[in-house]
Parts: structure tokens; sequence; C-alpha cells
């Protein structure tokens, strides 16, 4: 019969229609504002609609989401001691080239110290691929879960510095737990082998010392 | 026409059909044939008669500045028998780069030699209809020419020297103030610029009083325009037509508005650098955009990813596919005037599937995903076992129910059926790819024809149809998309642990020097990747053959008699994407 295939599409439709309010009987009006109905209506066992009610309910971010670099720094009292070593394989492999890093000398020998005195990132070249990230040789740069970065002026309030960039450790602990656990062990490994070296070998230790001070 | 059975590639000697005028290239890391420009249609002709060669995938220009030459290279390929390429090359000075076209032989060589006209500055002779494409009229030079530098320039190559240990920071607008970055060509006014615009366009386009009579009045053909800005053209696309009534007469069209000159930028990159600027041409399909790349790098850097990672690859790629066959399908419905019901239904189920990438690459759809010889980061078990649900239970139903609700339905079928017919010779010879070509009855797919990855291994079917409309092209994409399932079933079953990197991840990839074409089956056709090393850490030429770009070739004969309704249809069915269009 004419027009049997258009019925029966709308049957899909109708479907759809009824899924959403059946889907919102059965949370009893805790659909929305409810984390635990948030995760059912993201997976792959959501029916109805789809919709999250942002800004009040947020979507889950996983681990790995990136979105801007920041620059990770270790908490020693009030004193704030940053990963970066100002090698500047962030700037290289950057592929917009939105990095730019300043590096400090050291005011007696003239020579190079590994700490940047600024860094800075136009955020609005970043292309948030992640490359700065995963080449950092110190896990001194990762990528941030913040997406809500609005300002009134961008001519202003888009070149980030060291300052704005700098985060500490424990919060990046917080949002990528899995990664940063990871790190650690490697990190601890790679201590417990070079300590193991040292005991094996007294005479270098001595010598490696006063390096490791500097 | 009937061809000859199965001659490969390698059997065919070309250099000594034309003793003489072909000779092998000899050029270190370089393969194919160096055609005398004279003879070009010649031997262009004999390989696509005599050898069935009849599919021209890409046509593009290298420009060797110390040299003086530029140099045309075209992939011809097999459509009935598959297996490798045949590379034709043809060289002219620079100073007057002229060649003969090989539009004649190969229709689908048309919009790309326009735009190695538009960006290298070579003139073909015999070109039906040579102006430029993606540039405007009042653009000064050919912009890839090595010896063309852009208004932002800073340097041949990246990293730029200012980043680091420096670090003066400056935003590009402060070097570059608005206004003061463009130059005219000479004799360019911007007051009289319009009219050179319009011949460009209209010029091609007939004109005059032989319009349809309507009770006994005489009409005009009417030239109509159709975007840019215009929400049937996904993006900023232009159309302009001659109308017979509502009949049209021709059709061409007009791109470009997007154009940010993705492979000057790639030619400045570093190799590694490209990966994440690759998502952005089509960006529904982004990982299988980083696949075509990184297999052409692979190719010259001569290594091989682990086991793992090539699965890994295959299955983003097939999830990749599925996003763009719904996405492509819920459009052109859209299109077609079912105001985005489809649409949305088909984008709740791309809304799982972009998790798992979220989940995996770090972004939802620039995923830059895939590295030189690996992937940047393993599957976590819960994204996996995302996976497995979404491929087993989720989207088999989601597929059947977009079949029960639009393949069937008499609205779609009488807008769809009949609608832009492109016959299986004409879809070769305008070399279109994907579900294009196979709507139109032509079973190539690339993933069989030339099986790249993994391919080889997996049991599935090419999706073919028959009539070349509409709605065979919905067809095929509905067909290909459980085709998609099928192999993720496969991978899901088969997939080994392991490393996912071949060796230590290097930012700064060594690729010796040398050319390679990396080609994969994009869900919209054929992604080809042209990449020439001289063994710097920038590439020297890297070419995009972007499937959404050729499929358009073909779009005007495709239009030609139907309404002006079916064209917004027919534009849907081809589904482009702009980023990748205008690059």
């Amino acid at each position: 019969m004419f027009g049997s295939g258009v019925i029966r599409g709308l049957g899909v439709v109708f479907k759809h229609f009824v899924d959403t309010y059946l889907d919102d009987l059965r949370w009893l009006g805790r659909r929305y504002y409810n984390p635990e109905a948030l995760k059912v209506r993201q997976g792959p066992k959501a029916q109805g609609a789809f919709t999250v009610m942002y800004p009040e309910e947020k979507l889950t971010i996983p681990e790995e989401f990136r979105y801007l670099p920041f620059l990770v720094y270790e908490e020693k009292g009030q004193e704030k001691e940053y990963r970066c070593t100002s090698c500047g394989i962030c700037a290289k492999v950057c592929p917009p080239q939105c990095i730019w890093i300043e590096r400090s000398n050291d005011p007696k020998t003239g020579r190079p110290i590994p700490d940047p005195k600024n860094f800075y990132i136009d955020i609005d070249i970043c292309m948030n691929c992640g490359l700065c990230a995963e080449f950092c040789p110190f896990d001194a740069i990762k990528m941030d879960h913040d997406y809500e970065i609005a300002s009134y002026d961008r001519t202003t309030a888009h070149i980030f510095d060291k300052e704005k960039l700098g985060k500490p450790v424990s919060y990046y602990a917080s949002i990528r737990p899995r990664n940063y656990a990871r790190e650690e062990k490697a990190r601890a490994e790679e201590e417990a082998k070079k300590a193991a070296k040292a005991a094996a070998k007294p005479a270098p230790a001595a010598k490696a010392a006063p390096a490791a001070e500097k | 026409m009937t061809v000859a059975p199965a001659p490969t590639a390698t059997a065919i000697k070309l250099d000594q059909e034309f003793p003489g005028d072909v000779t092998p290239d000899a050029r270190k890391g370089y393969s194919g044939y160096i055609v005398k420009p004279d003879r070009l249609v010649e031997v262009a002709t004999a390989l696509r008669d005599r050898h069935g060669y009849d599919y021209c995938s890409s046509a593009t220009a290298v420009d060797y500045l110390e040299q003086g030459q530029c140099e045309m290279v075209y992939h011809l390929y097999n459509t009935k028998t598959g297996g490798p390429a045949v590379v034709l090359k043809a060289q002219t000075p620079r100073e007057n780069a002229v060649l003969p076209s090989l539009t004649p032989v190969w229709p689908g060589a048309n919009f790309q030699e326009r735009e190695a006209w538009d960006l290298y500055g070579i003139k073909f002779t015999g070109h039906p209809d040579l102006k430029r494409i993606l540039m405007w009229e009042g653009f000064n030079g050919h912009p890839m020419r090595k010896d063309w530098k852009e208004a932002y320039f800073e340097s041949d190559g990246k990293p730029f020297d200012s980043r680091w240990p420096g670090g003066q920071v400056h935003r590009a607008e402060e070097t570059t103030p608005f206004g003061h970055n463009v130059v005219y060509p000479e004799g360019f006014t911007l007051e009289g610029w319009h009219e050179q615009a319009d011949q460009a366009v209209y010029g091609s386009l007939p004109t005059g009083g032989t319009g349809v009579s309507a009770e006994g009045m005489r009409t005009d053909l009417v030239t109509v325009n159709l975007g840019p800005q215009h929400p049937s053209t996904h993006g900023v696309f232009r159309i302009v037509a001659t109308l017979d009534g509502e009949t049209i007469v021709k059709l061409e069209p007009v791109m470009g508005y997007l154009h940010r000159n993705h492979e000057k930028i790639g030619e400045r990159n570093t190799f590694l650098q490209n990966i994440p600027f690759t998502d952005r041409l089509d960006y529904i399909t982004s990982m299988s955009n980083n696949h075509g790349y990184v297999l052409a790098v692979e190719k010259l850097m001569g290594i091989k990813p682990p086991e793992r990672a090539e699965y890994l690859r295959v299955m983003m790629v097939e999830l990749t596919r599925i996003i763009n066959h719904t996405w492509g399908i819920g459009f052109l419905l859209n299109d077609l005037g079912a105001f985005f019901t489809p649409a949305l239904y088909m984008i709740k189920e791309r809304e799982l599937i972009l998790d798992i990438f979220e989940a995996t690459a770090g972004s939802r759809m620039m995923c830059n995903y895939m590295r030189f010889g690996g992937v940047a980061r393993d599957i976590t078990d819960d994204a996996f076992a995302a996976v497995k649900e979404i491929v087993y239970e989720r989207l088999p139903r989601a597929l059947d129910e977009i079949d029960a609700y639009l393949t069937h339905s008499e609205i779609v079928r009488s807008r769809s059926i009949g609608v832009g017919v492109l016959s299986a010779e004409d879809a070769i010879a305008y070399s279109v790819g994907g579900p294009v070509l196979r709507g139109s009855g032509v079973p190539y797919d690339v993933r069989k024809a030339e099986p790249y990855s993994l391919y080889d291994r997996f049991d599935f079917n090419v999706a073919v149809r028959y009539h070349g409309d509409i709605y065979d092209r919905y067809l095929v994409r509905l067909d290909e998309a459980r085709e998609s399932l099928k192999i993720l079933r496969q991978v899901i079953e088969q997939m080994p642990g392991g490393e996912i990197q071949a060796g230590k991840p290097q930012y700064q990839a060594r690729v010796p020097a040398g050319e390679a074409y990396g080609r994969v089956e994009n869900p919209k056709g054929e992604l080809g990747y042209y990449v020439i090393s001289n063994g710097k850490p920038n590439p020297y030429r890297y070419h995009v053959r972007a499937p959404s770009f050729i499929n358009l070739t073909p779009f005007g004969k495709m239009c030609e008699g139907h309404k002006i309704a079916d064209v917004v249809g027919i534009l849907g069915s081809i589904d482009i994407v702009l980023g990748e269009v205008d690059r």
C-alpha cells in the first residue's frame, strides 16, 4: 500500500517519543541533576533524549580528555617548584608554535639553568593536540580538563604566562589518577635503580652527590 | 570498453613501449615513469585503453626550486583488477610552466589540474576551463611555489627560532596588522575586481533568451547563486546554476572559501606536527585522516606498527566509518527536507562512539591518535567494554532502525530514486570515490583493491549498488556501516595484547629521502597523501588527495536536467565536508 513505508517510519519516531517518557517514569523525576542517571544517559544503554542540563550538570570527562596545557609544580611549603627545566622540547614539537619559553641564566656564571624565567602559551593558537605533554621528558607539562575559559578580552587575557599556567601536582593527580600512578611508579623504579647502582659503586656515588645538590 | 585481462603494474613496461620518450624515474627513493611532455597524452591514452588504467586517482604538482622545474605527478589505477598504481610524471621549466592537459583522457583530472594551475602556476593546454579554483582573482602569485612566502612568514620550517630560548612572545596580529598583509597582482584594482570575478565565474555558463515558454511568453535563462552562505551546502560552498524555469541547464561549483593552504602549512610543519593538522581536513573522520598520513610516512620510514596498534587503528577507523555514514545519512535527510529528526537519531549513536574516542585519544573530533609506527595511547578496559557493547548490542539495532525508518519511506524514495544519476563509466572517468563510486555499480574499495594495514585479514564484502542515484548512495552507506560492524566484531575477537608503538616515540621523526603515496578508503572516498621527503625534518611536498574535493568534479553533470530542489539532495548524497574540499 502506498504510504505504508511512511507510516512504518513514523512508528520509529513514535517509539523514540515514547522512550523518552518511559525513561522519565523509570527515574521518577530524578532523570536530571543526578549523577547516577547521567551515567546511564551517557552510556550505551541510554534511551530517549540524551539531553544534558548544562551548566547545572556536566558530562563526566574521561581521564584522557585534553584541553589546554598546564605546567606542573611541586608544592614545597609556600614555594612553587616547577618541574619544567626549559629544555624546549614542547616548544619545538608544538604544531602551531604557540609556546614561548624564556630560559633563565645563572646571574654569576651566565650559564643557563634548568628553570624557565617565563613560559607563555597563546591559547588562541593552541590546537589542544597534546603533543607537548606526550613528549615532555620531565612530566612537567600536562593537558588540563578545564574547558570553561571564556574571557572578556581576547587581546589581553589569552596569553597565559607561567603563573597562570602553573597548577600543583595534587591537581594533576586528581584529574589523571591512572597516568599519575603510572608515572610515579616509573619514577620510583628509576630512583631505585639509581640507588642500587650507587650502592654497588660507592665511589662514583660520592661524586654524583654534589651534582645532585646543584 | 573491454579490457585486456589483468596486466599488473610490474608487468607493464612503458619505457619499452615508448623508447626514448618514457624513462623510469631513477632518483633515489622515487618510482614511476618520467614522460616527455609532448608524448604525455599519447602515453596516458595507451595506458588507459591498452592496459585498463582507467582511474586517475591523484594528479598533483611538485615545485623543484633548485632544479628549476615543476613536475606533475599522476597516480593511476585499474578499477577492474585493483593493485598498485602506475605513476606518470611530466616535467616543465618553472618559469614558463606548460604541460598538456590530461582532462580529455581522464575527466577526473579537471579540478586537480585547475588546482595545480592555481597553486603552482602550471598552464595546461587543452584544458576545457582553466581558471583559479581555490584562490580568488585578486590573489598575487601561486602560493604553493617554494619561493612564495605568506604574510605571516617567519621561516621555512618549524620549529621557529623565536620560541626558544629567547621566548619573546608576540601575537601574530601585531606583526601583520589587518590590511597590511595583502599583495595584489600587477594591474589589479579593487574597484574593478567584481567584473573580473563575475567573468571568471559566469563566463563559462550559457546565457540568453532560450528559456521555457510560458503561455506564449519568451523567457530568459536565469543564473542563480546558492551559497556560499547557505545551510544546504554544509559549509561555505557556492553553487552557480543557470536555470531554465526550474530546471538546471548548467551548474558549476565554486569553492575555496575555507581555503587555508593546508599543504603549505604541512610543508612547514615537521612530519609529526602534520598529524593533528590532518584531523582538521574532514573533521568528521579524523581517525582515518590520521591513518592515511601515517601510512604514507611509514612507507618512507620503512617501519611497521606492532600488531595491537594495527588492530586499534582498524577499530578506530571502522568506528569512524560508522560515524560518517550515519552522519551522512542524517544530513542527506536534512537536505531532502526531513529537518533534523533523522539527523539527531544518527547523532545520538555517534555520540557514543565519540565518547570512546574521547576516552582513548583524548578528544571527540580532533583525535590526533595515530603516530608513526603505532598509536598514541592504548585503549582503557572501560572503553573497550563500551566498544563491545555498542558493536554487539547497540549499533546493529540502530542501523536496523534507520533501515525501517527510511528505506521504504515513499517520500524518501520519490525524492531520491532516479535523481542525480551517475553511470559507472562516468563515475570511473571522473575519479569519484567511496559510496558515490560504489553506488554507481563499481565495486572498487581500496581496502580490497590494494589492501593496507590488516584489511587482507578480515572477512567483509564491498557494498555496491547499481543505479547511481541518491537512493543507491544512501543504501551503500547503510550496507557499508553494516560491513564495518562485521569487521569490528572480528577486530574485537582477535584483538591481541602487546605493544602499541614500534620503538621509542620520537618527536623528530627521521624520514629518509624519497616519495610515497599512502592511500586509504576514507568513508567519503579514496584519501591519498603524497609525501616527498628530502631527508630534512620537514616534508618537501605534502599533498592531500581529498575525496570530497574530487567527488565534486561530476557534480554539475549529475545535476543537469534536474530541478533546483534536487541539487541540494544530490550535494547531500555526495557527502562533502568543506574542511576537506577547500583544504
